[in-house]
């Protein structure tokens, strides 16, 4: 069963193969899924038991106060929605410079935004006084012609968010409308029924495909920006204040850069588990872990370069209350934090993925799982040390995050651990046809022509799924031509 | 004639007695909420006395400076709220309603002089302390914000009276509690948009600051202090 990539690409056109090993996981469910779901829905469980508390008694469960208004939420808030950028956009970039690793990547990423916005959106809501009030953010025509403010950055948030959120849910389905027609013609039962369904109709013809591609370019062009966007009015929640180190023109850059930091990080680790869990060895090959890595260290040396132009030029500038927030960081009470930072974010993953011995499959792991901690770290320290010291002395103060902030925070990462691991279950998690689609590529250009046409009749051959897989071969072979 | 109401504080003449605060606990039902949430940074004082010290033990000065809402011109609480909880009245005071306000403590955040307070419980007083309730002002839920309004309610009440008798407003008629409490009239209530007011006198004084201008906040609160600079060029 276990092949190197290598000996894929000559007998690749293995279509039973193939659909055997990734609608695996989807046909078959075993007890260790149920264990895993069990075990991280008890955590959600506990999580929206503490929002449960949370909302019968007040806020005041937190342990935000006068000053640090923000805590544990926001930072939440601001990590979920930057984990969201691993996929939408780096999908959408790698779909657009047609890097041909992209294939099984793509899939795996582009879910990890739909949740990881889903989770990321709910806590400007959990952290609300009064969520039951939260529609007041929403634009809606009412008797007292009542609107919300748009100067405020929070509805901008709201409006960057929701078109994100249904840009990125329209990017991820699209590319599965023919994995889900290839499920219905797989599956018996009610399963065909669903996924007969949830395929829309499709049914592989030359037109279905030509309109396919169209709206995915389409969709890859549009979502970058409003990627971009995402971020920059979300940093721009801070940045509209005047609060020491909060108002800065930097902001905006350096939150889109370190949200790709930490969705390529995210990614990587999502794939390791996929590639272990599910036996997906053969699929996601070192390859993608190699360039996804490669980012991360481009990434990783942006971060750096932002966060050492951030506090040199705060250092110079010498206002009082700026530079009181910067030595409260570098060698205040927060010391021990920053420095992990650091560490996590820059001085482990540097060496672990610049040195090309070191850039393995487990190397690549250990660098993003630091810069996950360290990303989520650095949405902290961007929040609570500048909200502890604004410009009066006299209203200083610390934070400690209480019981509930961190069953809630443990909540979303087992939330999403959760929401992956269902999704994986239910939906091929490496997109089929487009893997077929470029190992047929790999294949025309890299072996000899007899391969080629040893690979034909095994395609047209393929009788009951021939809707789904030979069609899009057609397809390619006619792009390719 | 249109008010824009503004309050002078004069540093020399505070002696740190808070009667003010308690002047304004009193008349705007600020609630208690208690040693263990006071300990965790949460009490409500819509105004306070900061104390500094400056110089070295046993040569200590001790300089107290009342902090309140310094209804800006130019507040940096307004823009942020996504509901217009915090607005601009036409009077010129920040405005704060309660029933629109969500809970974002945005504003809070973004206000410079931290003096925006939040209900992080349901705020209550245990009988026979519900019966000092000032009726003039309604009491804030959970998750609400609230700060300081220059006892907005005693403004409108003085409005509405002097409406009734037919004449203008007299200079230093609406009075907050915390200036009308004030033992060494410290702090001083009235009309900017009255160049004839003590407090417009007191506004233009060359002992006059205004706290944190720098960041363009422009606040209606003047600080009175003397120092050297004043007494070398005036």
């Amino acid at each position: 069963m276990t092949k190197t990539p290598d000996q894929i690409n000559h007998d690749l056109i293995n279509h039973d193969l193939i659909n055997h090993d990734l609608l695996r996981p989807v046909a078959r469910v075993s007890a260790r899924f149920f264990l895993v779901v069990a075990m991280l829905g008890l955590v959600v469980l506990a999580g929206f038991s503490a929002w449960g508390y949370q909302l019968y008694s007040g806020i005041g469960v937190a342990g935000i106060r006068r000053p640090v208004f923000w805590g544990f939420y926001i930072t939440n808030f601001v990590f979920w929605i930057g984990i969201s950028h691993a996929g939408t956009l780096i999908s959408a970039i790698l779909r657009l410079a047609n890097a041909g690793w992209r294939r099984p990547v793509t899939r795996c990423a582009e879910v990890i935004t739909v949740f990881a916005l889903c989770i990321g959106a709910m806590f400007p809501v959990i952290h609300l006084g009064r969520p039951w009030v939260a529609f007041w953010l929403v634009p809606y025509p009412n008797q007292r012609g009542l609107w919300p403010n748009y100067r405020s950055p929070l509805v901008w948030d709201f409006f960057a968010i929701n078109t994100y959120l249904i840009g990125s849910i329209t990017f991820l389905i699209l590319p599965i409308i023919p994995d889900f027609a290839l499920c219905r013609d797989k599956f018996t039962g009610w399963r065909k029924t669903l996924y007969g369904l949830l395929a829309l109709g499709w049914r592989g013809t030359q037109r279905q495909w030509h309109r396919l591609e169209t709206a995915m370019h389409i969709m890859a062009i549009v979502i970058i920006p409003v990627a971009v966007s995402v971020h920059t009015i979300v940093s721009w929640d801070f940045a509209m204040t005047p609060v020491p180190m909060w108002h800065s023109t930097i902001f905006a850059p350096y939150f889109v850069a370190g949200a790709i930091f930490s969705g390529i990080a995210a990614l990587i680790v999502a794939m390791v588990f996929l590639r272990r869990f599910l036996h997906l060895e053969e699929y996601l090959p070192s390859v993608c872990f190699e360039n996804l890595g490669k980012l991360l260290l481009l990434m990783s040396l942006l971060w750096v370069y932002f966060v050492f132009a951030e506090r040199l030029t705060i250092w110079y500038g010498n206002h009082p209350a700026e530079v009181s927030v910067l030595w409260l960081t570098q060698s205040g009470p927060y010391r021990y934090l920053f420095w992990i930072m650091v560490a996590c974010n820059f001085l482990i993953p540097f060496p672990l993925l610049a040195i090309k011995k070191l850039r393995t499959i487990t190397g690549t792991c250990i660098a993003s799982i630091t810069v996950v901690i360290g990303m989520w770290l650095e949405r902290y320290l961007i929040i609570v040390p500048s909200l502890s010291r604004k410009f009066l002395p006299y209203a200083w103060g610390t934070y400690r995050p209480t019981w509930a902030e961190i069953t809630i925070t443990a909540a979303t990462f087992a939330g999403m651990a959760l929401l992956y691991v269902v999704f994986a279950k239910c939906v091929p998690i490496i997109s089929i046809w487009e893997l077929k689609v470029g190992m047929r590529e790999a294949s025309e250009s890299t072996t000899s022509v007899a391969a080629v046409s040893r690979t034909r009749p095994t395609a047209s051959g393929r009788g009951e799924h021939g809707t789904v897989a030979g069609v899009g071969f057609n397809k390619t072979h006619r792009v390719e031509l | 004639m249109s008010h824009r109401w503004g309050m002078a504080v004069d540093l020399d003449r505070c002696n740190g007695c808070e009667a003010c605060v308690i002047a304004c606990r009193a008349e705007n039902n600020i609630p208690t909420v208690g040693e263990e949430q006071a300990q965790k940074g949460r009490a409500i004082h819509w105004i306070r006395v900061e104390r500094y010290y400056e110089g070295e033990f046993p040569d200590v000065r001790v300089k107290f400076q009342p902090v309140l809402c310094q209804q800006c011109d130019n507040a940096p609480c307004e823009p942020v709220c996504p509901t217009y909880a915090s607005y601009h009245t036409d009077e010129g005071l920040n405005g704060q309603v309660y029933n629109r306000c969500i809970g974002t403590r945005y504003c809070a955040n973004a206000c410079p002089y931290t003096v925006r307070f939040f209900n992080f419980f349901n705020p209550a007083w245990d009988k026979p302390l519900h019966l000092q309730l000032n009726p003039d002002v309604s009491v804030r839920q959970v998750g609400i914000m609230e700060k300081c309004t220059f006892c907005v309610q005693r403004i409108k009440s003085a409005e509405i009276r002097a409406k009734e008798e037919k004449r203008e407003l007299g200079d230093g008629e609406p009075a907050p509690a915390c200036v009308q409490s004030c033992p060494p009239k410290a702090l001083v209530f009235g009309d900017l948009n009255d160049p004839e007011s003590e407090l417009s006198r007191l506004a233009r004084s060359n002992r006059g600051v205004k706290l944190l201008g720098e960041l363009g906040t422009q606040p209606k609160v003047t600080y009175l202090q003397r120092n050297e600079w004043n007494d070398k060029n005036t």
